[in-house]
């Protein structure tokens, strides 16, 4: 192994809070490992230092949500050439994408003092809706195993096993006591996107939705058992409206039941 | 015969009970509360037990409360099954690392402790007779289930409290033990608290032996209390599937039939049916490198039917639709099973019923599917 050149890493932040990437540096005990396997060429969160394309993994991070971006985003493609992005923001387009379908010249207007200096896009958008991506990695912020795990698959060149299943697995694997069932507590676990090994009902609480839609989520019955366990319609909007606000199937449940 | 086969067991005795288990080398695990359910853990003491709690369930829905008296087992089964210790999770099959010409593989299975489950349930040693058919009757036995299959001693409790999505009656696997136990108790709360129990193995008898002071023989009043109580437990299911004989065959003939694209409108394809089922025994296997590249593993991990990666082919899924998931669910359950292994998929145990966010209850999908075909069923809620 020791003979190969190592594989250039870049670590590529768009619109996003860098808690992504933090889960990376928050690798501890891995991240001498992930240095001596790896060339990190890109990477401003964690070192100054840069070093030119082309690379062979990009981790991307962030959504598009500037016309600067949109064409920065095309020339990270043309340089790495495998492109994982990573979290919500990157692929659903985070938090952010709340303002997509608004008046965003009224935010700016609200928001800055000069709103003149601000180019900004009317969206925030996946990555995957500007350039190919070869894997994503869900959840706001990814889980860091599963950083790891997607590393060490590219590195060893096999395809990394990312299950699209529902966060219930993971937390019955787990043997953790279903908080919708037992406590009537509103959970989102049964349509969101297996990755964080079920932290939340892990802690009693109800899963956020952190990881965005499953495979297949039926959020029509999902909002229904919202109701059933007390849930307001303006709430149910709202659970579907949060890091993930921008993936298609919660969009559209959460304005199936918004008031407004 | 060391001892008699029915014994009476003062409530005060119970420790005594668990002290001869653990001196005889056995790790016992049994119901205890956590997180607002009755959960299998290990149990040292009959202090771990649930004394004076019960579970009031529901199609999606589960409430612990208290009883009027300090019944030790006086609930039904709750969201854990044996299934977690026996056929666990998650499971490393091997692993590698590589040397200096090539690579050592370490596929020793992990040793299995010898472990006593505590107030195994009637449907529950049918639902483990069920996966010894699947897990070790053919060809291919799975070496990880028999090492602690074998290393399990079973402590069987007759259901005092049906739950209320039991149907262990119609599926005649319940709520009284008929065999496959190495003790079986029953708990009686009157005349005095005290177990009806009775030896059903040589190993069973070993540990009854272990007792210092060695429990009279039961009398014939309270063996008769103790089949009063599974009596009355069998006639107070809190659900039936109806006409059990007819269903095996009868699903066969519902392919197409309209309630399929019912249920599929409620379903999540979330799986917890198949997660919490005491006989699903499906898993996926997945290899795992370290970030050197000189380590490798192979990973087991219950899988579902509701997946689309379960039956992922070249060029994809093969049942994309929730509708033809759930479908593929309740028909091997209830009828393909048959064919395949010679009994039911389904022991009763109302778990799926219980734990699906949603509350879809099996028996009353039987009910929908096999009903005349009057006008299309529908209008579930
Ligand atoms: S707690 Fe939430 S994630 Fe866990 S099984 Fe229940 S609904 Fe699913
Ligand atoms: S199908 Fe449902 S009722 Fe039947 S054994 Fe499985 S969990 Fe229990
Ligand atoms: S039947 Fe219930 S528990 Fe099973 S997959 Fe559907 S919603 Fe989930």
């Amino acid at each position: 192994m020791s003979e190969r050149r190592k594989p250039r890493l870049a670590v590529w932040k768009f619109a996003s809070c860098d808690g992504c990437q933090l889960s990376l540096l928050d690798c501890e005990d891995e991240l001498l490992e992930v240095a001596g396997a790896v060339e990190i060429a890109h990477f401003l969160e964690a070192s100054s230092a840069t070093a030119e394309g082309p690379y062979d993994v990009s981790l991307v991070e962030g959504s598009i949500t500037t016309p600067h971006d949109a064409r920065r985003i095309l020339e990270v493609r043309a340089v790495s050439k495998v492109l994982v992005t990573i979290g919500a923001c990157a692929t659903a387009g985070g938090v952010q994408a709340l303002r997509n379908g608004r008046d965003v010249d009224e935010f700016l207007r609200l928001v800055y003092a000069r709103p003149d200096w601000i180019d900004a896009l009317a969206t925030s958008t996946p990555i995957a809706a500007h350039v190919k991506v070869d894997h994503e990695l869900r959840g706001c912020p990814v889980n860091k195993h599963q950083l790891l795990g997607v590393l060490s698959a590219l590195l060893a060149g096999r395809s990394p096993a990312v299950p699209r299943e529902s966060v219930c697995m993971e937390c019955k694997r787990r043997g953790t006591v279903c908080v919708m069932v037992a406590r009537g507590t509103p959970c989102l676990g049964p349509v969101t996107h297996a990755g964080c090994g079920a932290l939340c009902p892990g802690y009693t609480r109800g899963c956020y939705g952190c990881f965005g839609p499953m495979e297949t989520p039926n959020t029509s019955s999902m909002a229904q058992a919202l109701r059933a366990h007390g849930q307001a319609p303006d709430a149910i909007a709202r659970a579907f409206r949060s890091f993930n606000a921008g993936a298609a199937p919660f969009a559209q449940e959460a304005d199936a039941h918004d008031p407004s | 015969m060391t001892a008699p086969p029915t014994l009476r067991l003062a409530r005060a005795d119970l420790d005594a009970l668990l002290d001869a288990v653990r001196a005889d080398g056995w790790t016992v695990l049994g119901p205890t509360v956590r997180e607002e359910a009755i959960v299998y853990d290990r149990v040292d003491r009959a202090a771990d037990l649930p004394a004076g709690w019960t579970d009031v369930q529901a199609p999606g829905r589960y409430r612990l409360e208290r009883r009027a008296d300090e019944a030790l087992f006086g609930y039904a089964v709750g969201p854990h099954s044996w299934k977690r210790a026996l056929h666990p999770a998650d499971v490393r099959l091997w692993r590698a690392s590589r040397t200096a010409d090539g690579f050592a593989v370490d596929d020793a299975p992990p040793a299995a402790e010898r472990t006593a489950f505590l107030g195994v349930r009637a449907c529950e040693l049918a639902a483990i007779a069920i996966q010894d058919r699947v897990l070790l009757d053919g060809p291919y036995p799975d070496p990880i289930y028999r090492a602690r299959r074998e290393a399990t001693l079973l402590i069987a409790v007759q259901c005092g409290t049906a739950g209320g999505t039991c149907f262990c009656a119609s599926m005649n696997t319940g709520p009284g033990v008929t065999g496959g136990a190495d003790l079986t108790l029953t708990e009686l709360l009157e005349p005095a608290h005290a177990f009806v129990v009775e030896v059903g193995s040589p190993r069973g008898a070993a540990i009854v032996a272990r007792l210092a002071s060695p429990p009279p023989p039961a009398t014939e009043p309270e063996r008769a209390a103790a089949g009063a109580v599974v009596a009355r437990t069998a006639a107070s299911m809190g659900r039936t599937l109806d006409d059990p004989a007819r269903v095996p065959a009868a699903l066969q003939e519902t392919y197409d039939h309209p309630r399929w694209d019912d249920v599929a409108q409620r379903c999540l394809t979330c799986a917890n049916c198949t997660m919490v089922c005491p006989t699903c025994f499906c898993t996926q296997v997945s290899d795992t490198t370290d970030l050197t590249g000189d380590h490798a593993e192979r990973w087991r991990r219950w899988d579902s039917c509701f997946t689309l990666e379960f039956t992922h082919v070249h060029g994809g899924s093969v049942r994309q639709t929730a509708r033809s998931r759930y479908r593929q669910w309740l028909t091997h359950k209830l009828s393909t099973w048959h064919d395949q292994f010679g009994t039911s998929g389904c022991v009763g145990c109302g778990r799926c019923i219980t734990w699906c966010p949603v509350g879809i209850d099996i028996t009353e999908e039987v009910r929908a599917l096999l009903a005349p075909a009057a006008p299309a069923p529908g209008g579930a809620q």
